[in-house]
């Protein structure tokens, strides 16, 4: 990561990351939920989280939250050690999943606890209130209990409560999980839009790939409480470290086979590659693979025979699962080829498989 | 939905139960808070006369007096105790919660009789405490006020209601959703604050219950001041008592009872009122 020239421990400059988590480990009991792990977030950047249920994604966030203390490893922000400070000393607000908004309180009362509570002259707390109701376009609510706004509105509320705040960085768990296919994907547009335009450090945590890579500048993935790999959206889809990132990230044809003497084979599949020898896994997008209708092929192409035996129709494109023989099935993606069956050519650019840690 | 014929049968049973077990026994003591007793024998002559006599006889208003003093002393040291319980029970306890519950809760299941009885082995003035001062020389006579005084009649009745505040204050305390809490601290506010402006507000509803069980339980309880209350623990209950049995003069331990009664009921009216306004669901 870029951040390993900066000095750990002075004052943080401009260029400084926010946020360092520096080999945190996590222990519940016997079970080891997060295993060292390393990560810096810059000042400004949308990072997510991303991960299967229990791979300790929202357990990292609540270390950093302070919900819970590192078993080892030290959190650092802004040049300031976090992880020794109580939840309520930190500059750093949360997005709760459920909202967790105050039952009994009404919605301006709700924004304005972090204000209150902290000690804000009381002349500047009415304007901050409403500054933030308008931001998420909740004025007209502010009078209301939290109980009579729906699953988006609370939403609304739950985020200018913690943005009232001014938070250096904001943690956002899984925050649209509860909100139907619509309103999440108007939340995600929206939640976009705003972070860019005030600018405050996100910490987005969710289990969906499609979201992560919607939002972000960068994607940490977790794995069973270690990271995979953390990288922006484009870099991880299109480079995936390992197996794993590949198929969690999009879909993909994951390749098992070997390299030998200048020459990568898997089942039927064979090109030329120059790389050391040994076992290899391949990762191949199955819009990486088009149908060769001349059968001509590029120096740069592999071209094999395969027979279709499956298709699923998906509107703008349609998803083929091709046996290539030798037991090896590959599903390629085409865009609105019409009906196919039975045997065919097809082609994929040697680039586009890409050499993956098991 | 259900027919007529159905919701009927399922009606009358508690509607009978309500009738005959609690309407009517209150209408007879209402018309008998009315009646009056002459040479020994009921006459059903209509009068104020009891009313009268418990509004001039002093000493009626003092024992009521005396009695709410008693029951609201109850009332709020069963609250210094069982909220605190019921608060480090449902946020601190961790693994210990289920045994600590049933530590709370076991009590209850020990005869009221029983338990006052012991505290007269523990408060007499050859008891256990009084033998426990003397020992270590703290005193060298038995302390004479730990048996047989309104200290004893609260703390007994505190020993025997703290459960019954205990139990609604923790329930509230365990609906309140813990990332609610969590919210709070990440607001900036520290425990003392989150408590204060989040935690008590929420638990209001329960803390209300068990304040209105406590104060109401001990209002009409008569046994804690036979047992350990002696004459200057006598309260509104032990009157009502006498003048039932020994006395016979049932037209104004009636009115007695009417009186308990109103004031018991706008202490529920109150109470209601109040635990609307803290309700958020």
């Amino acid at each position: 990561m870029s951040s390993a020239a900066i000095p750990q421990h002075s004052s943080v400059d401009a260029e400084g990351p926010l946020l360092e988590v520096r080999a945190v480990a996590k222990r519940f009991g016997a079970r080891e939920v997060l295993k060292n792990i390393s990560l810096n977030i810059a000042s400004g950047e949308f990072l997510t989280l991303l991960g299967e249920s229990g791979s300790g994604k929202t357990t990292l966030l609540r270390l950093i939250a302070g919900f819970e203390q590192p078993t080892s490893g030290e959190i650092w922000m802004a040049g300031e050690r976090l992880d020794t400070l109580p939840p309520y000393k930190r500059r750093v607000n949360t997005v709760f999943q459920n909202y967790a908004l105050f039952p009994h309180l009404n919605v301006r009362d709700n924004i304005a606890y972090g204000l209150r509570v902290q000690g804000a002259p009381k002349s500047e707390i009415p304007g901050r209130v409403n500054e933030a109701l308008k931001m998420v376009k909740m004025a007209e609510f502010a009078g209301a209990r939290p109980s009579t706004l729906s699953g988006g509105q609370q939403q609304r509320v739950a985020l200018a409560r913690a943005l009232v705040n001014r938070p250096k960085l904001l943690l956002l768990d899984e925050p649209l999980s509860a909100l139907d296919a619509n309103l999440r994907k108007q939340m995600q547009s929206e939640l976009k839009g705003l972070q860019r335009e005030i600018g405050i450090t996100f910490l987005f945590v969710t289990h969906d790939q499609e979201e992560a890579m919607a939002l972000s500048d960068r994607i940490a993935l977790l794995r069973d409480g270690a990271l995979e790999q953390v990288a922006s959206p484009r870099e991880i889809y299109s480079r995936p470290a390992t197996a794993y990132t590949a198929r969690f990230i999009g879909q993909t044809n994951v390749l098992h086979g070997e390299i030998r003497r200048g020459i990568a084979t898997c089942g039927a599949l064979r090109w030329p590659l120059e790389d050391a020898d040994g076992p290899a896994v391949f990762s191949l997008r199955p819009e990486a693979i088009r149908l060769c209708t001349d059968g001509k092929r590029q120096i740069s192409e592999v071209k094999f025979r395969g027979v279709v035996r499956q298709q699923i129709y998906a509107g703008a494109s349609e998803l083929l699962e091709v046996d290539c023989g030798e037991g090896q099935l590959a599903r390629v993606r085409l865009s609105a080829s019409g009906p196919l069956t039975g045997e065919h050519e097809f082609v994929f650019a040697i680039a586009d498989a890409i050499r993956v840690a098991d | 939905m259900y027919s007529r014929a159905y919701k009927t049968i399922v009606s009358v049973p508690p509607l009978l139960w309500v009738g005959l077990f609690l309407l009517l026994p209150y209408a007879l003591m209402f018309a008998h808070s009315f009646w009056a007793v002459q040479d020994g024998t009921l006459v059903h002559h209509w009068n104020l006369a009891n009313y009268q006599k418990l509004l001039t006889n002093p000493l009626y208003a003092e024992v009521l007096f005396r009695t709410m003093r008693i029951a609201a002393s109850v009332m709020l040291c069963s609250l210094l105790l069982g909220y605190p319980l019921a608060y480090y029970l449902s946020f601190h306890s961790g693994a210990r919660k289920e045994l600590l519950y049933q530590l709370v809760i076991v009590p209850l299941w020990v005869s009221y009789l029983v338990r006052g009885y012991a505290w007269k082995t523990i408060l007499g003035s050859d008891g256990v405490l009084n033998g426990f001062l003397q020992y270590f020389h703290f005193t060298h006579a038995p302390v004479g006020f730990l048996l047989y005084s309104p200290f004893a009649v609260v703390l007994m009745l505190t020993h025997i209601y703290t459960p019954f505040v205990f139990l609604p204050i923790y329930a509230s305390l365990e609906h309140i959703p813990r990332p609610i809490v969590e919210a709070s601290q990440d607001l900036g506010a520290g425990p003392a604050s989150t408590f204060f402006r989040v935690i008590l507000p929420l638990s209001m509803p329960g803390l209300l219950a068990g304040a209105t069980f406590a104060f109401v339980l001990s209002l009409g309880d008569f046994l804690a001041p036979l047992l350990v209350g002696g004459s200057s623990g006598t309260m509104i209950a032990n009157i009502v008592q006498t003048l039932f049995g020994a006395s016979y003069d049932w037209p104004l331990g009636a009115a007695i009872s009417v009186c308990i009664l109103g004031i018991t009921l706008s202490l529920l009216f109150l109470t209601e009122r109040l635990e609307r306004h803290w309700s958020f669901k």
